[in-house]
C-alpha cells in the first residue's frame, strides 16, 4: 500500500542527508579549495605560518572536503594531445645495435671478408659482406649477438632477427614481439618523462594519460598557454658530449665512417663533424641547475653520475687542448677547446641563453630525454577568464531554467509540483555528490548536461502525476488512484530512461574532453531520477496521505 | 486544479491528415539532405583541422586589421569574424580562423600572439584551439559512430522490449530528427563541432524517450482493447500521453532556453540544435515511429503466452 515502512523511510532521508553532506563543499568552492591547498603544504612539510593555519582552519576538518573536479574549459589551461615517433625510437634501437653486430663481424674477417654498411630503410640494418661463402657463418655471428626475448604469446623469440637478401647482403631487423615490448617501454619512459618535466614547472594537478597505442594526453590548468606548455615537453632533449673532428661552412660534407654531422646553434652556416660515438650522455647526468659563467652569461651547471664522471675526466684528461662538443637534439650548443683536465664530474653548458632558455634547459635535463621525438596533434588553450564566464553563465542558466521549470511544475500541479520540485533539487544535489565522489570533471557541456537534466528530471514525476489523474478518472478514491499511478507509470518511466541511458553511454563511450562530460552528467542525471521521482516523491506523497487523509486530490 | 496547456479530455485523430504529414516529413528529409550537399556543413576546427583564436580587445578594433596582419605572417587562408559578447563585460570579442596544421602549428601560434599583441596592447588570448587533420579526421569518424552505435543499440532494445515493428518505427524517426536536424545546422550554417555532436545524440535520446512512451501506452492498450482496431488503439493512446508529452516539452524547452539565452557562446548552439531538435523529435514520434508501425501492422495477440513471456524476461512491467 501508500505507507512506507520505517525503516525504509529512515534509510532514504539517511540516503539524502549523505548526499547533502557530500556536496556541501562545492558550495564553498574557493574556500574549501584553499582549506585543502593549505592543508596539503602542510602536510608536506611547509612551515606552518599564520596564513597557512587560517586558510587550513577556514573549512572545518570533520566535514567532508571533497570537491567536483572543474575541467579545463572552466578553469582554464593548456591541452596538449602529442603523437609519440616509436618508429624513431625502433631506428635509433637498431642504430646502436651497429657497433656491436660490425665488431662481431669483423672477428670472423677470415670466412665473411670485409663488413661495410649499406643505406637501408630505417627500419632494417643492411649490411654487406665481402665474402658470399661466409653468410652462414655471419648470420650465426648476428644471432650470437641477439637476446632472447619474452613474448604474451609465449614463443620464444630473439630482439632482432637477421636473414640473408642476396648473396653477399645481411639484413637485421628487429623481431615482433621486441618492438611491441619496445614500444610499450618507449610509451611508459616517455609518460613518465612529461610527468617529471611538468611536475617541475609546479602546476597544480596536471592530467598526463596514455591514449591509444601511440599517444599522450596532457592538460595542465592554470598554465597560460599550449605554447608555454609545449616548449618544456615538446623538446627530446638528448644531450650528448662527442669529440670534434672537423669544423666546416660545408653544409655538403660527408662525414667519415662512425662520423656525423651537426649543424651549430649560434653560428649559422657552421658545422661541426663529430665522432658518432658519445663520450658522455644526459643519460649519465644526475643534475643540473641554471647558473652564469664567469662572464656573467646565464649557463647551465651540471653533475656526472660516477660512470659519466669518470668517463669525462679520463676523457679531458687525455685531450687537453682539443675542442669537444655539446650536442643537443641534433645541434651544437658550443664547442669549447679543453682547457684542462676536468676530475669530478661536475661541468658547466654555455652558449647564448637567456636566463629563461637557461632555466629551461635545466629542467629538461634534470628531467631526462624523451625516448622518442613527439608530433603535436591537437592544442588548446583555454583563457582563465574565459573559465570563470563559462561558470557565471552555467550558474545564471542553471537558476534560470531551475526558477521557469519549478514555477510551472507548481503551475500545473501545486501541491504535487511542489513535491516534484523537491525531488530535482535532489536530484541535483546528489549530481554533484556522485561526481565529487567518483572524481568525475565538470566541463560547460556537463552544465548543459546538468541543466538539461531540470528538464528533463521532472518527466518521471510528469508521468506519474498524469498517471494518477487518469486513475482518478475511474473513481477508485484517491489512495488507489496514487497507487495506481506509482505503479503503472513505472513501465513508462524504465523505458523511457533506459534508453536515454543508453544514448548517455554511447556518448560516454565514443566522446572525447567535454563532450564525455556531457555524458557523466546526463547519464547521472536519469541514473538518480529513478530514485528522486519513484522513491523520494512517493514517499513524501505517502507521508502527507497519512496525515491528511483527503477525501479528494487534484492533481 | 492547475493550470493546463491541453483540455482534459482529447480526441484527436492524428491520422486524418496522415498523407499531408507523411509528405512533410519526406520533404523535410529531402531538403536537409539538398541542403547538406549544396551548403555543406560549417565544420569547426575539431572536425577541419587548423587554428581557431579567440582574442578580446580593450577597444573596438577594426576587423580588418587582424586580417592584415594575419595575412601578413603568411599562414595560408585566414578568417576574421567579430562575435557579441553576452556576458556583458567591457571587451570586443574577434573570432579568428587560420589554416595551419600539421608541423610547426607551435611556432605559427606564437608568432600570431606576438604580432596581435604588438598590434593590439592590452589585447587577451581567451581560447586558441588546434587541431591536426589527423586528428580530425578520426572525430569525424568516431562522431558518426556514436550516432550509428546509439542507433543499433536502441534499435536492439526497443525490439527487445516491444516487437521488431516498433523498433524499425523507433529507428526511422531517430534517422528523420537527426537529418533534418543536420538540414537545420547546414542552413543556418551553425558552426558543427564536438558539442553539436553531443546536441544530435541528446536530441536523439530525447525522441526516443518521447517514442518510447507512447509505445508503452499502444502496448498496454493493445492487451486492454483486444478487439478494437490498430488505428483507434494509437490513436487512444497518444491522445492519452499527449499531455505529459506536452508538459515533459515544455519543461525541457524551458531548461533549454535557459541554456541558449544565459549560457554564453559555448553551449548556444548546442542549446539552439536540441531545441530543434526536441520539437522534431515530439512530431516525429507521432507521425513518423507511430505512423511506421501502423503501417507496419502488429501482431494482436501478446496479451497472452507472449505478454507472459515478455513479462518474465524483463521483470515487472507494471499493472
Amino acid at each position: 500500500m501508500l505507507t512506507f515502512p520505517l525503516w525504509k523511510r529512515l534509510a532514504v532521508i539517511a540516503i539524502c542527508l549523505v548526499g547533502l553532506v557530500i556536496a556541501l563543499p562545492n558550495a564553498f568552492y574557493s574556500r574549501v579549495e584553499r582549506a585543502n591547498d593549505a592543508r596539503e603544504a602542510m602536510a608536506r612539510g611547509a612551515p606552518e605560518t599564520p596564513e597557512l593555519a587560517a586558510a587550513a582552519a577556514s573549512w572545518p576538518g570533520f566535514l567532508p572536503s571533497g570537491l567536483v573536479n572543474l575541467g579545463l574549459d572552466l578553469r582554464g589551461g593548456a591541452h596538449v594531445l602529442v603523437e609519440v615517433r616509436l618508429a624513431d625510437a625502433q631506428a635509433d634501437r637498431l642504430e646502436g645495435l651497429w657497433p656491436e653486430v660490425r665488431d662481431r663481424l669483423r672477428d670472423l674477417r677470415a670466412e665473411v671478408g670485409t663488413v661495410r654498411r649499406v643505406d637501408g630503410a630505417p627500419t632494417e640494418l643492411r649490411i654487406r659482406i665481402g665474402d658470399p661463402a661466409g653468410m652462414a657463418a655471419a648470420l650465426a655471428a648476428v644471432e650470437e649477438v641477439s637476446q632472447p626475448v619474452f613474448s604474451i604469446t609465449g614463443a620464444p623469440s630473439r630482439d632482432f632477427l637477421a636473414r640473408a637478401d642476396g648473396a653477399d647482403t645481411l639484413v637485421v631487423t628487429l623481431s615482433g614481439p621486441e618492438i611491441v615490448a619496445m614500444n610499450d617501454r618507449t610509451m611508459q619512459q616517455s609518460l613518465e618523462i612529461i610527468r617529471r618535466r611538468v611536475d617541475e614547472t609546479g602546476t597544480r594537478e596536471p592530467t598526463i594519460q596514455r591514449q591509444g597505442a601511440d599517444r599522450i594526453l596532457i592538460q595542465v590548468p592554470g598554465i597560460g598557454s599550449a605554447e608555454e606548455l609545449l616548449a618544456i615537453i615538446g623538446q627530446t632533449a638528448r644531450l650528448s658530449f662527442h669529440p670534434v673532428v672537423s669544423r666546416t661552412s660545408d653544409p655538403e660534407v660527408r662525414p667519415g665512417l662512425d662520423e656525423v654531422v651537426h649543424p651549430s646553434i649560434d653560428e649559422p652556416g657552421t658545422f661541426y663533424v663529430l665522432e658518432r660515438r658519445p663520450v658522455v650522455t644526459g643519460e649519465q647526468l644526475v643534475d643540473s641547475q641554471p647558473s652564469f659563467d664567469q662572464n656573467g652569461q646565464p649557463a647551465v651547471n651540471f653533475r656526472f653520475n660516477p660512470q659519466g664522471g669518470a668517463a669525462f675526466g679520463s676523457y679531458t684528461a687525455e685531450n687537453v687542448g682539443s675542442p669537444f662538443a655539446i650536442v643537443l637534439d641534433g645541434e651544437v650548443i658550443s664547442a669549447p677547446v679543453i682547457q684542462s683536465h676536468i676530475p669530478g664530474g661536475t661541468g658547466i653548458i654555455t652558449g647564448n641563453f637567456t636566463p629563461e632558455e637557461s632555466t629551461r634547459l635545466a629542467i629538461l635535463l634534470r628531467a631526462g630525454a624523451l625516448p622518442a621525438e613527439i608530433t603535436v596533434l591537437e592544442q588548446r588553450t583555454i583563457g582563465p577568464e574565459l573559465g570563470q564566464d563559462s561558470i557565471e553563465a552555467g550558474r545564471l542558466s542553471g537558476i534560470v531554467a531551475m526558477v521557469l521549470v519549478c514555477g510551472y511544475m507548481i503551475l500545473t500541479y501545486g501541491w504535487f509540483g511542489m513535491v516534484a520540485n523537491i525531488a530535482l533539487t535532489i536530484n541535483l544535489v546528489f549530481i554533484i555528490a556522485l561526481m565529487t565522489a567518483i572524481g568525475a570533471t565538470l566541463t560547460m557541456p556537463g552544465i548543459a548536461g546538468i541543466v538539461l537534466t531540470i528538464g528533463v528530471a521532472v518527466d518521471a514525476n510528469v508521468l506519474i502525476y498524469e498517471r494518477i489523474r487518469e486513475e482518478l478518472k475511474t473513481a477508485k478514491g484517491p489512495a488507489r488512484a496514487i497507487q495506481g499511478g506509482f505503479d503503472k507509470a513505472f513501465s513508462s518511466i524504465l523505458d523511457a530512461n533506459l534508453t536515454t541511458l543508453i544514448v548517455a553511454v554511447v556518448l560516454y563511450l565514443m566522446g572525447s574532453g567535454p563532450v564525455r562530460g556531457f555524458a557523466v552528467t546526463l547519464a547521472l542525471g536519469i541514473l538518480i531520477s529513478f530514485f528522486t521521482a519513484v522513491y523520494v516523491s512517493r514517499m513524501i506523497i505517502a507521508a502527507w496521505f497519512d496525515r491528511r487523509r483527503p477525501k479528494t486530490i487534484s492533481v | 486544479m492547475g493550470f493546463r496547456l491541453l483540455p482534459d479530455r482529447l480526441n484527436i485523430d492524428f491520422f486524418r491528415w496522415m498523407n499531408l504529414w507523411l509528405g512533410i516529413s519526406i520533404a523535410g528529409v529531402v531538403a536537409s539532405i539538398a541542403l547538406y550537399l549544396t551548403l555543406g556543413l560549417n565544420y569547426g576546427v575539431d572536425f577541419r583541422g587548423g587554428t581557431l583564436i579567440m582574442a578580446a580587445t580593450p577597444q573596438v578594433e577594426e576587423v580588418g586589421e587582424f586580417r592584415d596582419i594575419l595575412s601578413g605572417l603568411d599562414l595560408g587562408e585566414v578568417q576574421v569574424t567579430e562575435v557579441s559578447d553576452t556576458t556583458g563585460s567591457d571587451r570586443h570579442l574577434v573570432l579568428m580562423r587560420l589554416d595551419t596544421s600539421g608541423a610547426g602549428q607551435a611556432d605559427a601560434i606564437s608568432g600570431v600572439r606576438t604580432a596581435l599583441t604588438e598590434a593590439f596592447p592590452g589585447i587577451e588570448f581567451l581560447q586558441v584551439d588546434s587541431v591536426g587533420a589527423k586528428v580530425s579526421g578520426e572525430l569525424v569518424r568516431s562522431g558518426f559512430l556514436a550516432v550509428a552505435l546509439s542507433f543499433a543499440a536502441i534499435m536492439v532494445y526497443v525490439w527487445l522490449r516491444f516487437e521488431w515493428q516498433f523498433a524499425l518505427g523507433a529507428v526511422i524517426s531517430l534517422i528523420h530528427d537527426a537529418i533534418v536536424t543536420i538540414g537545420v545546422l547546414s542552413l543556418l550554417q551553425i558552426e558543427f563541432n564536438l558539442t553539436i555532436v553531443a546536441a544530435i545524440l541528446s536530441v536523439i535520446g530525447f525522441s526516443i524517450n518521447d517514442t518510447v512512451v507512447v509505445f508503452d501506452r499502444v502496448r498496454e492498450n493493445l492487451r486492454k482493447y483486444k478487439k478494437m482496431p490498430l488505428r483507434d488503439v494509437m490513436n487512444l493512446s497518444m491522445n492519452e500521453t499527449l499531455s505529459r508529452t506536452m508538459i515533459t516539452v515544455f519543461t525541457t524547452l524551458l531548461a533549454l532556453v535557459a541554456i541558449y539565452f544565459f549560457g554564453g557562446d559555448v553551449v548556444s548552439g548546442f542549446a539552439f540544435a536540441v531545441i530543434w531538435g526536441v520539437v522534431c523529435g515530439t512530431y516525429s514520434s507521432i507521425y513518423v515511429a507511430t505512423a511506421t508501425v501502423l503501417w507496419l501492422g502488429v501482431k494482436r495477440d501478446w496479451s497472452r503466452a507472449d505478454a507472459a513471456a515478455t513479462d518474465g524476461r524483463l521483470g515487472k512491467t507494471g499493472a
